[in-house]
């Protein structure tokens, strides 16, 4: 049985995740209105419409707040401590995540810092992470 | 709208015991709760013909409490969900519904890990658990904290400033018989505490505790035949913004709308302003909800508040006596606290606290619920206008 903080996917959230599993992040837009949005669902949370499609989202981001967690959960593989963040979509929405690929400290980790989608997989799913968009192409 | 006055808090008490019940499930100390309340209304099950719970089946204890209502509600939005429960009770009273509301609570937070409670934010496929908890395993002091470094970096509020809140709420938790930590402490300790998830320290995170509360509310005109002094409901408010395991969804994090709106839904059914509240509860899950609170709800401009209480102006002595229990952090918290914030609230009306403050005539006490989803506010008052 999957560890219960595993992620399971609705069928109407499905195509986030099969974004996750092809490296894209994809997201909801509303073709009424045009408002980007997350976490997805079938109706547009700006204006109402059901009109609204799924997209693949640049990725970029900037890091809008944090804190570091010093016991993570086990299934993230170690017990270093590990950022748990707010993050900022270049299309507009706010959503939970965590900034990977760089030292997990107050110092390598600035707010409002460029960030780009990288995903992270373990045995049972691949999950949205963020990484410092600069020096690491 | 309701008159400000029209329904009034006739019973309120806390379980026998709390902080450390080992002998006790959740549903152990809802009913403990419930019979406290009852026995301080001096009333019995058969007066009772409204009754909400939040955290169990509604008929479940309903039965075993033998009540019989004609209006019931199990509103749930987390922490808060006590104070959205008496919000709809007293509706529900003004429209004729029923008469004399029991809502009850209770949560073996610590001991037995919530036996015998339900309601799961993090039920498999909910936005939640697909979206939010995977990055902090559902810890709350990584994730509801998740505003704090942005509010520091934006309003310039150091880490000695912020942690000054533990140490005010320690100073009256120190005068509290029921509390679970009453010595004094320090800014120094509060910083020197181990680390959970930076810049959140051990002494900036809620206690994990055992306790039930309940309370009865009826029509003011009943109120008056009971032995207590009734506690008159002046004005409530409610609103939702957010998901339930993340601030992710709050529109502008340093700027909440749903806490601006909940707090003048209160002071205008109430007809009360902020220099007439004489004590004030705010929900302190964490060191920094009640900075948010105080700015949301108008005591101060944003960004003022995190000096305001490091000025102490909240502190014993201070103008705007806050958390008078020693909240969250110092006196017990179950993990909806909600219940516990209201009785203390009703506790000052009546002049029955442990640090009780002179001359409260209005209180205000102001809930969240599902880290960041929910919020609530309520304004008491030992008269009616």
């Amino acid at each position: 049985m999957p560890h219960p903080l595993v992620p399971v996917p609705t069928p109407e959230t499905q195509p986030f995740w099969d974004g996750c599993n092809e490296g894209v992040l994809r997201i909801n837009r509303c073709r009424s209105c045009g408002d980007a949005y997350f976490p997805p669902s079938l109706i547009c949370p700006e204006c109402s419409s059901t009109d609204v499609e799924f997209f693949d989202a640049s990725g970029d981001a900037t890091l809008y707040s944090y804190t570091i967690q010093q016991k993570p959960l086990a299934l993230w593989g170690n017990d270093s401590p590990r950022s748990v963040a707010l993050i900022k979509l270049a299309e507009g929405p706010m959503l939970t995540s965590s900034v990977i690929n760089c030292e997990q400290t107050p110092e390598a980790l600035q707010l409002d810092m460029p960030l780009r989608a990288t995903f992270t997989s373990f045995d049972e799913v691949t999950v949205l992470c963020f990484e410092p968009a600069e020096g690491n192409t | 709208m309701i008159p400000p006055g029209a329904t009034a808090i006739v019973g309120a008490a806390e379980s026998t015991e709390i902080g450390k019940v080992p002998d006790m499930s959740s549903v152990g100390l809802a009913i403990d709760a419930a019979a406290n309340a009852m026995q301080d209304a001096g009333v019995t099950a058969a007066d009772i013909d409204g009754f909400t719970c939040g955290y169990f089946p509604v008929a479940d204890m309903s039965r075993q409490l033998g009540i019989f209502p004609s209006w019931a509600d199990n509103t749930v939005v987390g922490g808060c969900s006590w104070m959205f429960q008496l919000r709809n009770a007293i509706a529900a009273i003004h429209a004729g519904y029923c008469n004399t509301v029991l809502i009850v609570y209770g949560e073996s937070g610590r001991s037995t890990r919530r036996l015998g409670q339900s309601g799961d934010a993090g039920q498999k496929g909910g936005t939640g658990q697909q979206f939010d908890m995977f990055y902090s395993g559902g810890q709350a002091a990584a994730t509801f904290t998740l505003p704090v470094l942005r509010y520091q970096h934006e309003y310039g509020l150091s880490d000695e400033d912020l942690a000054v809140g533990a140490v005010s709420q320690r100073e009256w938790a120190v005068d509290v018989p029921r509390a679970t930590l009453r010595e004094p402490t320090s800014v120094d300790e509060v910083l020197d505490s181990p680390m959970v998830a930076w810049p959140i320290r051990r002494a900036m995170c809620c206690l994990v505790s055992d306790a039930g509360g309940a309370i009865i509310v009826t029509s003011a005109d009943r109120a008056r035949d009971y032995p207590k002094p009734p506690v008159y409901v002046l004005g409530t408010g409610g609103a939702l913004e957010a998901g339930v395991m993340s601030p992710a969804g709050v529109r502008e994090p340093l700027r909440p709308e749903f806490i601006r709106t909940s707090g003048e839904a209160a002071f205008s059914a109430a007809e009360v302003t902020h220099s007439d509240i004489d004590h004030l509860m705010i929900y302190d899950a964490f060191i920094h909800t009640p900075i948010f609170g105080l700015e949301g709800l108008g005591f101060v401009d944003y960004g003022e508040a995190g000096h305001f209480i490091a000025e102490g102006h909240t502190a014993p002595g201070g103008k705007l006596p806050m958390n008078t229990s020693g909240g969250g952090l110092s006196y017990a918290h179950t993990g909806a606290y909600g219940m516990l914030c209201m009785l203390e609230s009703i506790r000052q009306v009546r002049g029955e606290a442990a640090n009780q403050v002179a001359d409260v005539d209005i209180a205000l006490c102001h809930g969240w619920g599902g880290y960041w989803s929910a919020c609530s506010t309520l304004i008491f008052g030992a008269s009616a206008p």
